[in-house]
């Protein structure tokens, strides 16, 4: 029996589940933003990185066609955000029903109008939002639940008018906790399947599209190769479904760790500390990494790790917020735009104004004067990233600076513009060396989670047990 | 659980209710009350004076620790003190505006004497300007001490400070207390001095032991005790440093870790050395995480701000202004970067420490400058962990207890997989 390894790291922001082979290899991962319960959180993110897992399986079984063949490999794409567009849609359901059961029990005199209102904006963000997932690869974005939903419920209820305003909002934020802490079960197969035949709708549906010069070569003989050939695709998925579906996902070990990582329902031996696991995970990927810099929800830690991935010393802030990714979250909330809007938007920017980094609220009452002043608002958001790439400069400049190779881990650095600033800085300050991002950088401390589950090196284990785990290897 | 009580604790709380006791009679007794501070005390001049002497910086522990501490500092926030003065002077301040009730219940003497025999502390200058205003009859004494930034005590320094020791301080306190200056009485205090200072300086070195029998930290601020609050230089410290060691001489031929406050500690997993002083709001908690995760301190440089002693350096009955010229001087944060780093390193590689900690107090100067590149170099020049906290000397709202724990936790996962990569590579 084939044996896996599960890494669990609560933050304070999101909780990620990593899983991976008896090689180190991951084969799959999740994500959730449920905060409520950390033993929810850890098993919704649990199942995400099955699911995810099951998708690898099926890839590594028809590997041979996706590298030959481009009808595979777009049809593997598509389904995987149909795949998810299903299990948005099941709790969009839910969301639907609390959202009524909440309103119904309102004391407003228009109580009547309100439930219309909102059947009326929940019947229009509903096909919204199945369009981007299976025509736009809303899937592969990244975006949670919540994200994706208020999004558009907001824009909806300001076109409502004024007088509805309060109680919509009312509803949506006595909903969304509770429907977003929800532990769903879903059967792989039959989501495979109902994703199979809305991805068969969608292709007969295809119109032959011309080839305008305004995509890459490649999208229009992916396109036309799908379009022609997603039968074959089907069929040979079909085949191996139920292999993969029943496929039993054995976790020989795991560990947990971040914030949570104490609530825990694991034994204590299970437990890691996120400054080894993130300096681990990230080692695993970039062997020459010598300074790991995390920027998560609620703290920065600057780690630096020997040749072996372990951690030699490292400094965090607990002090004080701004200059994580909470800062960025309060800032988003100040401008009303969501948080995967800020990165882009202050990379357009024409230069950066200059904003205080001391306090995330102090910023924020900052931010206000500077618009009433007829700032440009990218012109601000630069400033806020910046301001807190200056935060994590001088972190890392306490833990002992920047060595070759230096990798940038945690939830923020998926956010372009704090990128921008942390190349441009740490080239100012260390000079020209290798950095390394990598797009599962949110998962590195799940990552080492799970290594340090395989090699069974958790603290106070007793040494014959992990010699007998070591020979099993 | 019940502390253990060992016969050198009574011995000790004897001797600090007994001052307590004189300083709550001093009106009646007419001896005169000298504040002053740890650092560069002149505990035996003191004594030669027949006065009593008071200090704030143990005050505002001892408050600090009765929980005390957090309305002291308001009172004195509102009387304008800002909020990043050092919290042993608000402390203090406050608990003088709130009555000067000691931590024995008693009120304390107001001063006859301010006595600064440290300068190396700006904050404890400004300390005793504030105190001035509201004891305007106290006289004050100030006396520069040189700070060592040639990593030594020149003879032109040394005869500088006795100097200031001969036209300053011995006029004053002569003034004061109407008694003359005698000088063979106070060449009997350095005696006695000396012989506690040999003591105290044994007592710590047997933390090279293993396990340890003390923790030179948690339980090391309680051995200094006697001879930081102005009970060196005479019999009753020696007495009891005699007891103390015996009784860590017992335990060290039992096999015995130190005592913590839930008992023995059964077993000695990391051996540390830390840098900065304690957190004594949370003292208890504080010490928990380490003693709970089979930490001994076997080195603390906080032991060493009422003395550095493992140097060899002495008190000397026969050049007694001399030698208390030096003893100003020679004082822990009056050392500068390198003879501290060096005197750490000492400490770690004699005790053979797993790991260095530093204790970062955000309301203390003196001992927050330099710490970081100290903690470089030690790292550097060692190759050894080192872990690195903030936390606050008695202001509660600055020790975070979840983030203390998060990061020790970190660092101890961190000894622990040093030592197995140690131990699988030495098989």
């Amino acid at each position: 029996m084939n044996k896996y390894y599960l890494g669990i790291d609560l933050g304070s922001t999101t909780s990620k589940a990593v899983i991976i082979n008896e090689k180190d290899e991951i084969i799959g991962r999740g994500i959730t933003n449920t905060r409520a319960n950390y033993k929810v959180a850890a098993d919704i993110a649990r199942e995400e990185a099955i699911y995810d897992a099951r998708f690898t399986l099926l890839s590594n079984i028809i590997k041979a066609d996706m590298e030959a063949k481009p009808e595979f490999k777009k049809y593997m794409e598509d389904i995987r955000t149909v795949f998810q567009y299903r299990q948005f849609k099941r709790r969009m359901d839910m969301l639907e029903a609390k959202l009524n059961e909440t309103a119904g029990a309102f004391l407003y005199n228009n109580k009547e109008t309100i439930l219309v209102k909102l059947k009326q904006i929940i019947e229009t963000i509903r096909p919204q939002i199945r369009h981007e997932f299976i025509n736009g690869g809303l899937g592969s974005k990244n975006q949670f639940f919540r994200d994706i939903v208020s999004e558009r419920y907001n824009a909806e209820v300001t076109k409502a008018g004024r007088e509805y305003f309060e109680p919509l909002m009312l509803a949506f934020d006595k909903s969304i906790t509770p429907v977003e802490n929800e532990m769903v079960q879903y059967n792989f197969k039959e989501l495979v399947l109902e994703s199979m035949k809305i991805l068969e709708e969608k292709y007969k549906g295809l119109a032959d599209e011309q080839e305008d010069g305004s995509k890459e070569d490649w999208y229009y003989a992916e396109m036309n190769a799908v379009r022609n050939n997603y039968k074959n695709v089907e069929m040979s998925l079909r085949e191996h479904i139920e292999v993969v579906a029943d496929h039993d996902i054995h976790i020989a070990k795991m560990v947990g760790t971040g914030y949570g990582r104490a609530l825990l329902p694991f034994p204590e031996d299970c437990i890691k500390s996120e400054i080894l696991c993130h300096a681990f995970g990230a080692h695993a990927i970039f062997p020459n990494t010598r300074t790991v810099l995390d920027i998560g929800g609620q703290d920065t830690k600057a780690i630096q790790v020997d040749s072996h991935g372990l951690v030699t010393s490292f400094h965090m802030n607990d002090r004080c917020a701004a200059g994580c990714g909470r800062y960025l979250g309060y800032i988003a909330d100040e401008f009303g735009i969501s948080l995967n809007e800020l990165g882009p938007e202050a990379v357009s920017a024409k230069r950066e104004t200059t904003i205080c980094s001391t306090c995330t609220v102090f910023a924020g009452a900052e931010v206000k004067e500077l618009l009433h002043n007829g700032e440009e608002r990218a012109n601000i958001l630069a400033g806020l990233h910046k301001a807190i790439v200056q935060r994590a400069m001088s972190l890392i400049a306490r833990s002992g600076g920047v060595k070759n190779e230096f990798t940038f881990t945690g939830g923020v650095a998926r956010n372009q513009a704090v990128l921008k600033y942390v190349k441009q800085m740490v080239t100012d300050s260390y000079g020209e060396l290798t950095m390394n991002i990598h797009t599962d950088s949110i998962f590195m401390g799940a990552l080492g989670g799970a290594m340090f589950a395989r090699r069974n090196i958790s603290v106070d284990l007793p040494a014959p047990d992990a010699k007998k785990v070591k020979s099993e290897n | 659980m019940e502390a253990q009580k060992e016969k050198s604790m009574i011995l000790q709380k004897e001797m600090i209710s007994s001052l307590f006791n004189e300083l709550a009679k001093a009106k009646e007794t007419g001896k005169k009350v000298c504040y002053t501070f740890i650092p560069g005390n002149l505990s035996e001049l003191i004594r030669t004076f027949d006065m009593l002497p008071v200090y704030p910086e143990i005050n505002a522990l001892q408050s600090a620790m009765r929980k005390k501490s957090a309305s002291y500092i308001k009172e004195a926030e509102r009387n304008a003190h800002s909020e990043d003065v050092c919290t042993y002077v608000k402390c203090d301040v406050g608990m003088m505006m709130k009555g000067n009730i000691g931590p024995t219940g008693e009120k304390i003497p107001e001063p006859d004497i301010l006595l600064l025999s440290y300068t190396g502390c700006f904050t404890f200058m400004k300390w005793f300007e504030t105190l001035k205003r509201s004891y305007p009859n106290a006289e004050v004494i100030m006396i520069h001490t040189p700070y060592q930034e040639n990593a030594k005590m020149t003879p032109e320094m040394t005869e500088y400070m006795v100097r200031q020791l001969k036209l300053e301080v011995i006029p004053k306190m002569e003034k004061v207390t109407g008694i003359k200056y005698d000088e063979a009485k106070l060449k009997r205090h350095l005696e006695l001095a000396k012989e506690a200072e040999d003591w105290i300086a044994r007592i710590f070195e047997t933390t090279k032991h293993r396990p340890s029998p003390i923790d030179a930290y948690f339980a090391g601020v309680y051995y200094i005790g006697p001879i930081n609050i102005g009970f060196r230089g005479t019999q009753q410290a020696i007495d009891y440093y005699k007891e103390l060691y015996n009784e860590i001489q017992e335990r060290i031929r039992l096999g015995l870790g130190p005592i913590t406050p839930e008992g023995e500690m059964k077993e000695e997993k990391y051996r540390l050395v830390v840098e900065g002083p304690p957190n004594w709001t949370s003292f208890r908690e504080f010490w928990k995480i380490f003693y709970d995760m089979g930490a001994v301190i076997v080195a603390s440089s906080y032991t060493k701000v009422g003395g550095v002693y493992d140097l060899g350096w002495r008190h000397d009955p026969e050049r007694p202004l001399e030698s208390l010229a030096e003893y100003c001087m020679n004082c822990y944060t009056n050392l500068n970067i390198p003879q501290r780093i060096d005197l750490l390193s000492k400490c770690i590689t004699e005790f053979e420490a797993d790991g260095y900690v530093t204790n970062s107090i955000k309301s203390c100067n003196s001992f927050s400058a330099g710490q970081l590149g100290m903690m470089r170099e030690i790292e550097d020049r060692l190759e050894i962990p080192v872990g690195f906290i903030e936390s606050d000397l008695v202001d509660p709202r600055y020790f975070s207890y979840s983030n203390i724990k998060n990061r020790l936790e970190s660092f101890f996962q961190m000894l622990e997989q040093r030592k197995r990569i140690e131990s699988n590579a030495s098989v």
